[in-house]
């Protein structure tokens, strides 16, 4: 088969001063499952938004069928055949998984009548492709992995021919997400054209046909998947040669650091949360925790950093017991040799609208060497941030730049660099690489080693289960709250897999 | 008079005070459904209770009036609408803005127009709502218990008051069973599906807007039409926000709306009846007391009794895809 289903000439887009899409060509042949791949921020969303209607492009051409067609609005590409899975998924949350389905597609202005008929068209969607799932739920009742497929089974309903998925795997375990692509399979065994757009290589390598790259809002390149490789792939996104494994040396671990004990945290609903974990963090170590999203490792960092009280349960840090279920202050435990990498840096690690220099010294202002008595000493402060931006390699390098207008990779330095500079006992990072560029994260992981070859102990916790395998000396895999179970980081993936989908869990924990 | 009689008398001037506070409550629902707040109530029914009370002076014409009213409150709500769909501006400062201007200039061309102070002449039996007997009323009238309840709380009212009770069931079923409805809750929660399931996320919201205009036409003319012959100046006296109060004491559903304004309005006709009269045991009650009242019980009863009130998770926020 070789006729074309989509193709794309000279698409250019900007927001603002952001040139999101250069010039772009892209040709997608029909009946095949064509992968674009690129960092973020490489313009993927954008080029996708674009061909749905959801942004329009400053100029360019569309194709569709070999037919040019102006695509204004969603409404023109859902009738050229086009569907979108959304990388944030487009869902009414208190509707009904069918009220959702039906959204734009009601068929007459009474819902009654349409109901009936959208509930029969599910039910033969939910045959023909195994995509279970209770057309009466809510859709916030429901885990991540069932509201991706009501995103696509929102898409079929629609007819769509072709269907666009913007990075679908990175809320699912490893499971789930072998279920999609034995979905997506079947959907191009019956002529559908897929584009899946990802940043994970080994997802691009076993699952497409052709594969696109985009770096810096330009494609770079389009080979057949058969003819390259990870390393090429790699190069091509970064432009330069990537080390995709870091390397490093067996751990030498020392003293426990950190003890957790019989920890257990409700969330403001008094749902429990985290369930009694235990474990202890060694100087020298790192010790990681995998897990999908959402099963209590958030929650976890937050009761030892200090920021959630728990419920019960005893932490000590440096021998030293820390008050985890009243009041703790945060600047005593950084006192204390703790230092915290938030999950999400945005809300909790920076305040966006402040110059990089000021957010080099947040929760450390207090220190006196950036004091002038109750003054900050600006100079001392610039000094500092200066340093550290050549140091961490932040770009660009100007401390008295807004931080909101530094890439997420950059933003993750600053933070970084604020929190390891000060040479902490024990560090505590959530999701050190999430929106970062491949670039930066060679260089992040380089620096995470580094600690804990200076004999730090380092608590690491990520949703990247590849993260994990690379860095940790331990696994611990969280499910439901609980720790189901610690694993060496050669453990296979599907291995940890299964704990993580909470299958092995619960006859390890029974035991 | 005995006990039950006074019930009915109270019952009856519920009834009377809770008309606007139903029409006006709902025409927040509608907005704020589609995630567009609106502190405007107010000033919207004040606006059409002046536009109301004067078009029904001059022309003699009640249903003229209302038209007017109607009109005046539709214009307002697109004002809104433009400041806060459109130009994406702040809907609490759009809200406020249009709540002084509207406060101002209907008295100013108040004065200006009809010279009384601010009041629209009173109005004549032709150029204002009638009372509606029911069949029988009289007769049934003199029956113990049924009868009273009958001729005095079913018989007896404006047309706007029926329509305001048959709009909680009607707005219902236009928000839940509805293709119109569905969209409108849909884009009150997350815009970005709406616009991506191929629906225009401003047309939507302009029609709910416009939606929230009419009803609250219904609740200034029922002001100046019905509930007293004219318009006097400031008639509105804080209605607008009682509704606004009832709508998120209700948790932005219909049904609950029409209970709370009628919680609000007995407590408002329990303070009227209060006036002069001291209670047995607790003596004389400030009326302020008593008209803070609404304002207190959405807060106690919000804070911890009836659970969290969760709004619409768009309200408020523009709609902008491309920072
Ligand atoms: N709605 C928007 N408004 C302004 N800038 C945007 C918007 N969406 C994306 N961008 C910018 O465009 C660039 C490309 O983003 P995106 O297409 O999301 O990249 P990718 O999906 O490859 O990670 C980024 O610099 C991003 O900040
Ligand atoms: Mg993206």
């Amino acid at each position: 088969m070789d006729s074309i289903a989509i193709e794309l000439r000279g698409i250019d887009k900007s927001f603002g001063p952001v040139h999101a899409n250069k010039n772009i060509n892209l040709k997608v042949r029909k009946g095949t499952i064509h992968g674009v791949i690129g960092e973020n921020g490489a313009g993927k969303s954008t080029l996708m938004s674009i061909l749905y209607g959801f942004y329009q492009a400053d100029s360019g051409e569309i194709h569709v069928d070999g037919k040019q067609v102006t695509i204004r609005d969603p409404n023109a590409a859902i009738a050229a055949g086009i569907g979108m899975v959304h990388q944030h998924f487009m869902l009414v949350e208190n509707f009904t998984v069918l009220e959702n389905i039906m959204l734009g597609a009601e068929e007459s202005q009474i819902l009654n009548k349409g109901i009936a008929k959208a509930r029969e068209e599910l039910k033969r969607l939910e045959r023909e492709y195994a995509l279970e799932v209770n057309p009466d739920a809510i859709i916030e009742e429901l885990p991540v992995g069932l509201q991706q497929r009501v995103e696509i089974l929102k898409a079929l309903y629609r007819r769509a021919d072709i269907l666009i998925l913007d990075e679908p795997t990175g809320v699912l375990t490893p499971a789930e997400a072998d279920h999609l692509f034995r979905v997506l399979e079947q959907l191009k065994s019956q002529g559908k054209t897929i584009i899946l757009i990802t940043h994970k290589l080994r997802e691009i390598m076993a699952i497409t046909d052709e594969v696109s790259v985009m770096r810096r809002g330009e494609m770079v390149a389009t080979r057949k998947t058969a003819e390259t490789s990870v390393e090429e792939l790699a190069e091509l996104m970064v432009g330069r040669r990537v080390l995709l494994r870091v390397e490093k040396g067996a751990a030498n671990p020392g003293d426990v650091k950190l003890s957790v004990k019989g920890l257990t945290v409700k969330d403001g609903r008094g749902v429990t949360m985290v369930d009694n974990v235990s474990f202890d963090l060694r100087a020298g170590e790192i010790v990681g925790i995998a897990g999908v999203a959402g099963n209590g490792q958030s929650e976890l960092l937050e009761a030892i950093s200090g920021i959630r009280r728990a419920v019960s349960g005893d932490v000590q840090l440096n021998g030293q017991p820390v008050n985890v279920t009243g009041h703790v202050d945060p600047k005593d435990l950084r006192d204390r040799g703790l230092a915290h990498v938030p999950e999400d840096r945005h809300h909790v690690g920076l305040v966006l609208k402040f110059e990089e220099c000021e957010n080099a010294i947040l929760g450390y202002h207090h220190d006196k060497r950036y004091l002038n008595g109750v003054f900050l000493n600006v100079d001392a402060i610039r000094k500092d941030a200066e340093q550290r931006i050549a140091e961490y390699d932040i770009r660009p390098p100007n401390a008295r730049l807004k931080t909101a207008n530094f890439s997420g990779g950059n933003q993750q330095k600053i933070v970084l660099a604020r929190e390891m500079e000060r040479g902490p006992d024990v560090l505590i990072i959530g999701q050190p690489t999430r929106g970062v560029d491949v670039g930066a994260i060679e260089f992040i992981h380089k620096r995470i080693i580094e600690m804990r070859d200076q004999g730090k102990a380092v608590l690491l916790v990520s949703v990247e289960l590849d993260e994990i395998r690379a860095l940790s000396d331990r696994i611990l895999v969280m499910f439901a709250g609980r720790v189901v179970g610690e694993r060496d980081p050669d453990a296979t993936e599907g291995e940890l897999g299964l704990l993580m989908a909470g299958v092995e869990g619960r006859k390890e924990a029974a035991e | 008079m005995d006990f039950f009689h006074v019930i009915v008398v109270l019952l009856e001037s519920t009834i009377r005070v809770s008309v606007p506070l139903i029409f006006a409550a709902l025409a927040g629902l509608f907005t704020e459904r589609a995630g567009i707040f609106d502190i405007g109530l107010e000033g919207k029914m004040l606006g059409a209770a002046f536009a109301a009370g004067a078009v029904a002076a001059i022309t003699q014409s009640v249903w003229l009036g209302l038209l007017a009213g109607v009109l005046i409150s539709v214009c307002l709500s697109l004002v809104h609408g433009y400041a806060s769909i459109t130009q994406r501006g702040n809907q609490i400062v759009s809200g406020v803005a249009i709540n002084f201007i509207v406060a101002g200039s209907t008295v100013i061309l108040g004065e200006a127009w009809f010279r009384q102070g601010g009041r629209t002449p009173a109005l004549a039996e032709g150029a204002r709502f009638q009372t509606i007997t029911f069949p029988f009323a009289d007769t049934i009238r003199e029956i113990p218990f049924i009868g009273p309840i009958y001729a005095d709380l079913l018989s007896g009212h404006f047309i706007l008051t029926y329509l305001a009770f048959a709009m909680v069931p009607i707005s219902w079923w236009i928000l839940y069973r509805t293709r119109f409805g569905l969209r409108l809750r849909a884009v009150g929660e997350n815009p970005g599906a709406v616009d991506t399931a191929g629906i225009s996320v401003i047309w939507m919201r302009y029609r709910a807007v416009i939606c929230c205009g009419i009803l609250c036409g219904f609740a200034g003319a029922y002001l100046s039409l019905a509930m007293t012959a004219g318009f006097v100046k400031g008639m509105t006296a804080g209605k607008g926000y009682i509704a606004l109060a009832a709508l998120i004491f209700a948790k932005w559903r219909p049904f609950n709306i029409m209970l709370a304004c009628l919680l609000f309005g007995f407590l408002d006709a329990f303070a009227i009846r209060l006036q002069g009269n001291p209670l047995p045991l607790i003596g004389q009650v400030p009326v302020q007391l008593m008209q803070a009242l609404p304002y207190i019980l959405t807060v106690i009863l919000l804070a911890g009794f009836i659970g969290k009130a969760i709004p619409p998770k768009a309200g408020g926020v523009p709609y902008v895809k491309e920072r």
